[in-house]
């Protein structure tokens, strides 16, 4: 079983969800690999504190171009969707960080002008801790382009009972490689008109890629109503509601565990990890 | 072969790309090089005035890169602007295009005081 684990609005405690699942359903025995796709921040890390096994890095192979063959004739620059390599002058640029690694520049190229070299841009990372198998993608300072390194993390990651993917924020391309090839998606929400707004685009991106979604509302209260009606509007059902409570706050700010600190809180992702093995 | 745009021959023939956000000389000038909504072309005097939507303004990304596309294939030699980006700069510089960062005002205030620096040195 592989769960996704994403929210459309950022801080609402994806990596809460994420790292107190992994955490009971290692305590349950369950074989669990933890896999945290948001390569930009990945935050899994503070909370669950692997030993670090291994790391290494991600490439892309971008164009260079061979300016003693090429004639200037833009062919390249045409195919190009992101403007990452620019005939102008006597010069053809290229913008690595703009490039996609699509290849098509090469391809197109009448002289064969360009070849591809590797550029690294981000680093891998495989540890353990208490039965859970820890990956992680991140992102070199000033790297912007995720999708390839969220492809490549999974791509190294071993199978197991449960797969937890804790996803970035957002409803973008990112979000959309991380949950790709999910069995299941749960949305962590918080109920506020933010949380509440990004839960429904994030309720019609996980819909367009045909994979079943569930909820949880973090810090839930009083004012979880309106989230309630919307899951019912749409037939989505609530897989956990986690109340707001200040002892959990506090030990979250000290990258404590909320299962470790808060025996009801234990129940409540027991009873989330039954709820999940009932789905396969 | 070469087709590199050579509108910096004499001083009457070169042309200046001023980004702005209006087709007119006394439109506010767009701090922005690569998404401001148009570039006015004009000859230093501001006496032939070719105003030029920028499509790149909406662009998802590059846009600096295809605003400098832009205005070299125009002939442009000299770019008044705000703010030019590394991409953008790179891509200027590539096609012989010098850029003044820090411009403010109306296009046409901009252009007396790019004029007056010029005159003086």
């Amino acid at each position: 079983m592989r769960i996704g684990i994403a929210s459309g609005k950022g801080g609402t405690g994806k990596t809460t969800v994420a790292t107190n699942l992994a955490r009971v359903a290692a305590m349950e025995h369950l074989s669990v690999v933890y896999l945290d796709c948001d390569v930009e921040e990945p935050n899994g890390q503070i909370f669950l504190r692997p030993e670090v096994k291994w790391r290494r890095p991600v490439t892309l192979p971008v164009p260079r171009v061979d300016l003693e063959v090429c004639d200037l004739c833009g062919e390249c620059g045409e195919i190009c969707e992101f403007s990452a390599i620019v005939p102008i002058g006597k010069k053809v640029l290229v913008f690595p960080q703009l490039c996609h690694s699509c290849g098509g520049c090469r391809l197109v190229c009448p002289l064969q002008a360009i070849t591809e070299i590797p550029r690294e841009v981000a680093t891998l990372m495989g540890g353990e801790v208490g039965g859970v198998e820890y990956l992680q993608g991140l992102l070199n300072i000033g790297e912007a382009m995720s999708p390839p390194v969220i492809r490549a993390l999974k791509a190294v990651a071993p199978q197991a009972e449960l797969v937890i993917v804790d996803a970035p924020p957002g409803t973008s391309c990112p979000v959309v490689e991380a949950v790709r090839g999910c069995d299941r998606v749960l949305l962590v929400t918080e109920p506020t008109p933010f949380g509440l707004h990004d839960l429904e685009l994030a309720m019609d991106t996980i819909g367009k890629l045909g994979i079943g979604c569930e909820v949880v509302i973090n810090r839930a209260g009083a004012n979880g109503e309106a989230t309630r009606e919307l899951c019912r509007n749409r037939g989505i059902e609530i897989a956990a509601e986690l109340p707001d409570r200040r002892s959990i706050a506090e030990a979250y700010s000290r990258g404590e565990m909320a299962v470790d600190t808060d025996p009801d809180f234990c129940d409540r992702f027991l009873a989330l990890l039954r709820r999940i093995e009932g789905w396969s | 072969m070469a087709r590199t745009p050579d509108g910096a021959g004499g001083k009457n023939t070169m042309k200046i790309a001023v980004s702005s956000t209006g087709p007119s000389l006394d439109a506010a000038m767009d701090e922005r090089f690569g998404r401001c909504s148009c570039f006015l072309i004009v000859s230093p005097e501001g006496t032939e005035v070719d105003p030029v939507n920028n499509p790149c303004a909406t662009q998802g990304h590059g846009a600096g890169i295809q605003a400098a596309r832009l205005v070299a294939e125009r002939g442009v030699s000299v770019v008044l602007t705000g703010r030019c980006g590394p991409n953008a700069s790179d891509t200027l510089a590539a096609a012989g295009v010098s850029v003044v960062t820090g411009c403010g005002g109306t296009v046409r205030e901009a252009l007396e005081k790019y004029s007056a620096d010029h005159a003086s040195s």
